[in-house]
């Protein structure tokens, strides 16, 4: 559980992780020392994992892959999905790991340079873990919306510039 | 050759138009400007409501709904009306779907002033009050508030404005343009002066749920004794980010929205039916998810208050702390310039529009509005220019 303070503060990292402790201090309604406290602890109990840029790839002229995978898995005694989701999400390529409800176990997000990569990746890493039964490989075409930003369109601030 | 000016009725044709258009044809002149003179929120309508139309619209219902509208919006009103503000209408003739609570003023207005009745209203305050009166044919008699009174309404001026031709008072809070809101116990004393009287209030609660810190909106209604001598006027247009929608609602006695209604059903027949159906999905929704979009709106225009009011207060401009809607009412008195001087001067040299504060009454003058539903980012931006403007000067 986290205090409506902790929340505010989150708010605005969420739309902004730059904001200044002093401004964000302003924006709650408390003070400096205060906030730059709350983020440490925050951070401590790791409710704050790191501060990365929302980057839309697609606009970069740089190969980069992306691939949605559906695992389905064994689970183990006593370990359940967890030894086998670290397994997982020790390799380089994976850039997120969920345990997922429906018809398989685990969603892994892997990126690389090239399609082929990923494939020989899933083919050659992946799918011969033991526990491993099956995957099913989705590529990424084109991001449309990503982390609540629309990528392309529908930002624009389209009211009367005055208005009573 | 026809002389239209003999030709249109008078009442109407003298009414001045809105300083606020005024000003909007000055701004829109020039493209790249900041503009904080917006009186809508900045959030588009959530999703699920605008699907919650266009189903409306698949399955065909595309026709009138009762003059009262939909009897399920209505439940989902009065429903809203007790769980959220603690007031007891009854859907089936207690609660009239408005075209904006814009249109619920007119209808109020008209179904209460007779000619030469006086209606009050505190100045400064919303452009279309007063015009409102003069078309229904009555006088409006102003309340004055100030910035030593956070712009409340305060006893005495009204115990001072009332006169045997009193038949009504518009109670608009929290208040656009000065973020003023009343408390309860400012709430009880206005009652206290009311009580004997045969005075009708109208409140327009269409802020009601944009306050900040530890009060929340009290609907006058709430106060003991004064529901039945309230007209209760809000919307979905600020809480609900739905203004291009214009969706409202009144709640009074049966026997004014009798009144009401006729001449809803006579000049409007019914509130556009698709936007009945994506304010009944945004009531469910909020009562769903305990109104979470709401608070996370209310949440953010906090933050962008904060970020304001300072900033006014560090370049010297004094800005009493605005507690409810979304704008701030900043004194310019200090510039020695005039509201529309100091609004056209800051608009040219550095493009940031604000709205002068004469637009709101006589009482506006020296203030501007600021409003705070806008981006973040051009908040900050914004308020940096203003500064270096006061700064310059």
């Amino acid at each position: 559980m986290i205090t409506d303070f902790e929340l505010s503060i989150l708010e605005v990292l969420m739309s902004d992780a730059r904001t200044a402790h002093d401004r964000i201090a302003l924006m709650v309604g408390s003070t400096e020392a205060d906030v730059t406290a709350a983020i440490a602890d925050m951070e401590q109990r790791r409710i704050i994992v790191n501060y990365p840029a929302t980057i839309n790839w697609d606009l970069v002229s740089r190969d980069e892959v992306e691939a949605l995978i559906e695992v389905r898995v064994t689970p183990q005694r006593g370990e359940g999905f967890d030894a086998i989701a670290e397994q997982i999400y020790r390799f380089e390529e994976v850039s997120s790991v969920y345990l997922m409800s429906g018809a398989y176990d685990l969603m892994v997000l892997i990126r690389g340079r090239t399609m082929k990569q990923l494939a020989l990746f899933v083919a050659e890493k992946l799918s011969t873990l033991e526990n491993v039964n099956s995957t099913a490989t989705h590529f990424v075409l084109k991001k449309y919306k990503l982390n609540g930003v629309i990528l392309e369109g529908g930002q624009d601030d389209n009211r009367l510039a005055v208005s009573p | 050759m026809m002389n239209y000016d003999q030709l249109v009725c008078r009442r109407i044709a003298d009414v001045p138009p809105s300083g606020i258009r005024k000003f909007f044809d000055i701004v829109s002149e020039m493209k790249d400007a900041i503009s904080l003179g917006v009186g809508e929120p900045d959030f588009t309508t959530p999703w699920r409501y605008n699907d919650a139309a266009i189903f409306s619209l698949r399955q065909g219902h595309t026709h009138y709904t009762s003059n009262w509208g939909l009897i399920e919006l209505r439940r989902a009103i009065a429903d809203y009306q007790l769980h959220r503000f603690g007031v007891e209408y009854d859907p089936t003739c207690e609660v009239l779907v408005t075209v904006g609570a814009s249109e619920g003023i007119d209808l109020a207005l008209r179904a209460l002033v007779e000619p030469g009745d006086e209606v009050l209203a505190p100045d400064p305050t919303y452009v279309s009050y007063v015009p409102g009166i003069v078309f229904s044919g009555g006088t409006c008699v102003t309340l004055p508030t100030s910035a030593e009174n956070q712009f409340k309404l305060t006893p005495e001026a009204l115990r001072a404005a009332i006169t045997p031709k009193t038949k009504a008072i518009i109670l608009p809070y929290p208040n656009n343009p000065t973020g003023g809101v009343m408390s309860r116990a400012d709430l009880e004393a206005i009652a206290d002066v009311l009580r004997g009287t045969n005075i009708i209030v109208i409140s327009d609660e269409i802020y009601a749920e944009l306050t900040y810190g530890e009060q929340t909106h009290v609907s006058f209604a709430s106060i003991p004794g004064m529901w039945e001598r309230t007209i209760t006027l809000n919307g979905f247009s600020k809480a609900f980010a739905m203004t291009g929608w214009r969706m409202g609602f009144a709640c009074g006695p049966k026997q004014l929205m009798d009144v009401m209604v006729k001449i809803h059903q006579y000049t409007m027949l019914c509130a556009p039916t698709a936007g009945q159906y994506a304010a009944l999905e945004a009531l469910e929704a909020g009562k769903e998810n305990h109104y979470a979009d709401v608070a996370q709106m209310v949440r953010t225009y906090d933050r962008r208050r904060r970020i304001v009011v300072d900033a006014f207060n560090q370049m010297g401009l004094s800005c009493f702390e605005p507690l409810g809607a979304f704008y701030a009412f900043p004194s310019i008195r200090s510039t020695g310039m005039n509201s529309q001087e100091f609004c056209k001067r800051l608009l040219d040299a550095k493009k940031v529009a604000t709205v002068p504060g004469d637009a709101f009454g006589a009482l506006g003058e020296g203030h501007i509005r600021v409003s705070y539903a806008t981006a973040t980012d051009k908040i900050i931006e914004a308020m940096k220019r203003i500064g270096d403007f006061v700064s310059e000067l």
